[in-house]
């Protein structure tokens, strides 16, 4: 059959409509089972090493850490960015909490001032294993961090296995962090 | 007598009605049986009363703050005014839904009261699909989007109103928007119709083509209000963002402009008809797919309505029924229209052939742009965004040659040009363009603003000179020229004045590209210098608003030391929404806009500094005008004795008479 122009005036709308609407049927499915997020946000640094850095340590809670110490780890850690004047990190807590059973995390109060994050994280329990201080947020953007809370799966040695910008829970640990770990 | 229960009556009485405007007029028209199908005008016009009736009552309830009735809840509160709880209505998912419907509706009463000439088969087939396809969308507001459930207890306030959204420009783009979206489903259901019917010919194209002109109209001024909103209300001194959704508005633009030009050529040569029957189906399925894009969740848009991927699925399904629907009738159908007449490549019908394409390939630029993001997720995982460098350089080049071809086309005689004679008529303009071409290079900076700038200047008077020849301007007497003037046909005028509306446009785009800003930090009495013009912050004061706190500036803007004006830009807290929004202050010469914004304070006492945005818009006004005269040239076309639609079956009588 040869190629005419009524030919592909009426092929090429009909592939364009059924290709456009199988994919749009894809992008709904997905997102009703959250595979699809058109609002995700995708950090660059996953699969990297963790960037270099020195903080310091919040008032009553130890000393801050490096990214030495964080590379010298035998077991994975989940870093936190976190804020006091942060809401959905207020309703992370609880989360963490029981997260922090299972795995050690490790806090980062991303601009925030000492005081004020160490009365918070201790005001109904702490999480974290570790705290430090990123009081202007530098560090922050070495890691590619948008906003708070946010979080980094990070493997012994220092490299970056997972990402995720919402407030974490158990079922995002069950889901995404857990089956994880399992491959280290 | 108007409550939310009749409402929702009214609006399931409206789909059942829409049902059967449906099936009751194919059916008839399939037996060829005048009565069934001499209801359809009847059954459109009750199904526009019951819908009328199911808006009044959302109105009636939002007016006197039924919060029982979980839209109105939602939405409005007791402190808004009368203006915002009216308009707030269509403010919203549900309401926007309704006023869809209520749009469509409309258009059936229009074909109903405005069609009586049309032959009654053809009437009672595009009644019916204009009918299928509001009973879907009813059926969408019935089970998904109910904009009259209650809520139990009815709270004693509602939640209140995004106060960006509380400007009267915003108020009424929606519902014009709406009108230029859901208008084109008048050609549509036209092309479904002559699918149907197995014909079309030069009179088909005289009859869609108002419809597809008025729809186009409300489409230009429409997307011109949503721009010019942005422009004074959000505050950035963008105008167009290449944002999803406002390409989901462009691209329906770009495809029923090209609709309103090759329906030219059905009319005038039985030319184009397949390409045009296919361009009036795509048009209603891109309106369609764009409502169906902002609202399913999947572009990720700065318009965020709640989002609910349960009515993706569902608008998804009825999008596959209508547009797979009806390509696939165009497929099986399409076959059977032929064409007449051959093609020169340089005449009217020739030019308006490249209008076609180009503005095709804009509109595939578009959409290749929109899309690419959500696509690419979906098929590498990867997330990407296209934006203002990928739209700009593709559609700039393409719109170039569509500028040169404007200016020449209108001067083309139909059928063969002789390319000499044509080039006598336009070398004025040619030259005013040449001088245009200088004072760009003089004013603009920029290989591709200078280009679009002269063009556009080319445009506007070849317009210009078109008329002008047109009427006798030059080798007639005054007599003559006036009475050419009354003779001239409207839609010559409204050609003309589109095309200068388009020109002034773009123009304004070229002044906009040299636009200059800076964000300054200054104490009181501090002067900082843009573009020549001196900015002197006099003094800031708060105020207490109906329902905000208020920071007001005033700066001096002054130019080689005189005054020019004071703005008053201010920042407002609403304290009930806890959100902020920055009142724009522009003082405007039609030249240059100058466009003052106030930001954070920082400090108290004397020490404050404040932080001030200052932008020079040069030709700013222009965009939004241009969209206006455009507007304006389609309304002349629309008066034209030509497209009244009685004229044809005059014509059809006065020709039987004669045989």
């Amino acid at each position: 059959m040869s190629v005419t122009r009524r030919g592909l005036l009426t092929a090429v709308p009909i592939i364009g409509a059924g290709v456009l609407g199988v994919g749009f049927w894809r992008m709904l499915s997905d997102m009703r089972s959250g595979a699809f997020d058109p609002r995700a946000i995708k950090n660059p640094n996953v699969g990297k090493p963790i960037p270099s850095f020195a903080m310091p340590g919040l008032p009553g809670l130890g000393d801050g850490f490096t990214d030495a110490e964080l590379k010298a780890q035998h077991r994975p850690v989940l870093v936190n960015f976190f804020a006091s004047w942060c809401i959905p990190c207020v309703a992370e807590m609880p989360g963490l909490r029981a997260i922090s059973r299972n795995m050690p995390i490790w806090g980062i109060a991303y601009e925030d001032k000492p005081e004020n994050a160490s009365a918070f994280i201790q005001r109904d329990g702490s999480p974290y294993a570790r705290v430090a201080s990123d009081r202007h947020g530098r560090v922050a953007i070495d890691w590619g961090v948008t906003g708070v809370p946010e979080s980094f799966l990070v493997a012994p040695g220092g490299r970056i296995i997972w990402h995720g910008s919402a407030a974490l829970d158990p079922q995002i640990y069950e889901a995404e962090i857990r089956p994880r770990l399992a491959g280290l | 007598m108007f409550g939310p229960e009749q409402g929702h009556f009214a609006l399931a009485l409206a789909c059942v009605l829409a049902l059967v405007q449906f099936a009751v007029p194919l059916w008839g028209a399939n037996r060829r049986d005048a009565r069934l199908v001499g209801l359809a005008p009847y059954l459109a016009v009750s199904q526009l009363l019951a819908l009328g009736y199911s808006f009044l009552c959302l109105v009636m309830c939002a007016v006197s703050d039924d919060f029982s009735v979980q839209n109105v809840a939602a939405n409005s509160a007791v402190s808004k005014p009368l203006l915002y709880k009216i308009t707030g209505v269509w403010g919203n998912h549900e309401g926007s839904v309704l006023l869809w419907t209520l749009i469509l509706a409309v258009c059936g009463g229009a074909v109903s009261l405005f069609g009586r000439n049309l032959p009654d088969i053809l009437r009672g087939r595009v009644l019916a699909i204009l009918g299928g396809v509001s009973a879907g969308f009813q059926m969408f507001c019935l089970l998904t989007s109910d904009p009259f459930e209650r809520v139990f207890p009815a709270p004693m306030d509602g939640q209140g109103m995004n106060p960006l959204l509380q400007d009267p420009g915003l108020a009424f783009h929606p519902p014009i928007l709406y009108t230029g979206y859901v208008g084109f489903a008048v050609p549509f259901a036209f092309a479904v119709a002559a699918l149907i019917e197995g014909r079309v010919d030069a009179a088909w194209g005289r009859w869609v083509r108002p419809w597809a002109v008025a729809a186009w109209c409300f489409l230009t001024c429409g997307i011109a209000l949503g721009s010019w909103w942005s422009y004074y209300v959000l505050g950035w001194g963008g105008y167009w963002f290449w944002d999803p959704v406002e390409n989901a508005s462009l691209i329906p633009w770009l495809t029923g402009t090209a609709l309103v030009h090759s329906a030219i050529v059905v009319e005038k040569r039985e030319g184009l008809k397949i390409w045009t029957v296919l361009l009036a189906i795509a048009t209603f399925s891109f309106s369609l797919s764009g409502t169906f894009l902002v609202r399913s969740g999947i572009l990720n848009s700065v318009h965020a309505f709640a989002n609910d991927p349960a009515r993706g699925v569902f608008i998804l399904a009825l999008l596959a029924i209508v547009i797979g629907g009806s390509l696939a009738l165009f497929a099986w159908r399409a076959p059977s229209l032929t064409s007449t007449g051959l093609f020169s490549p340089v005449s009217r019908e020739g030019s308006l052939v490249l209008n076609n394409i180009l503005l095709c390939s804009i509109c595939a630029v578009v959409v290749t742009g929109t899309m690419y993001p959500p696509f690419m997720q979906l098929l590498a995982g990867r997330t990407i965004s296209v934006g203002k460098p990928f739209f700009d350089a593709a559609t700039i080049p393409l719109t170039l040659p569509l500028l040169l071809a404007m200016g020449v086309g209108t001067a083309l005689p139909w059928k063969r040009a002789q390319l000499a004679r044509t080039f006598s008529h336009l070398y004025v303009a040619a030259g005013i363009a040449a001088i245009g071409l200088a004072l760009c290079f003089w004013k603009l900076s920029g290989i591709l603003p200078i280009a679009c700038g002269a063009l556009a200047i080319w445009v506007i008077a070849a317009s210009v000179s078109d008329v002008l020849r047109r009427i006798g301007i030059g080798h007639t007497s005054a007599q003559g020229v006036w009475e050419r003037m009354k003779n001239l046909p409207r839609s010559s005028w409204g050609a003309a004045l589109a095309h200068i509306g388009a020109g002034i446009t773009i123009l304004g785009l070229c002044g906009m590209s040299q636009a200059k800003h800076a964000i300054v930090e200054v104490h009181i009495g501090e002067t900082r210098s843009l573009a020549g013009d001196d900015w002197t912050l006099l003094d800031v004061h708060d105020y207490i608003g109906p329902n905000y706190k208020a920071m007001q500036a005033d700066i001096a803007i002054r130019h080689n030391g005189k005054l020019v004006t004071i703005l008053h830009p201010e920042k407002r807290d609403f304290t009930t929404q806890s959100q902020t929004t920055t009142e724009v202050a522009i003082h405007t010469n039609f030249i240059t806009d100058l466009y003052g914004v106030v930001g954070d304070r920082h400090g108290t006492g004397k020490d404050a500094t404040y932080v001030l945005r200052l932008h020079r818009n040069p030709l700013a006004p222009w965009m939004w005008l241009g969209g206006l005269v455009m507007a304006i040239g389609g309304a002349f076309s629309l008066s034209d004795r030509r497209m009244r639609i009685g004229a044809p079956k005059r014509a059809a009588a006065r020709n039987m008479a004669r045989a």
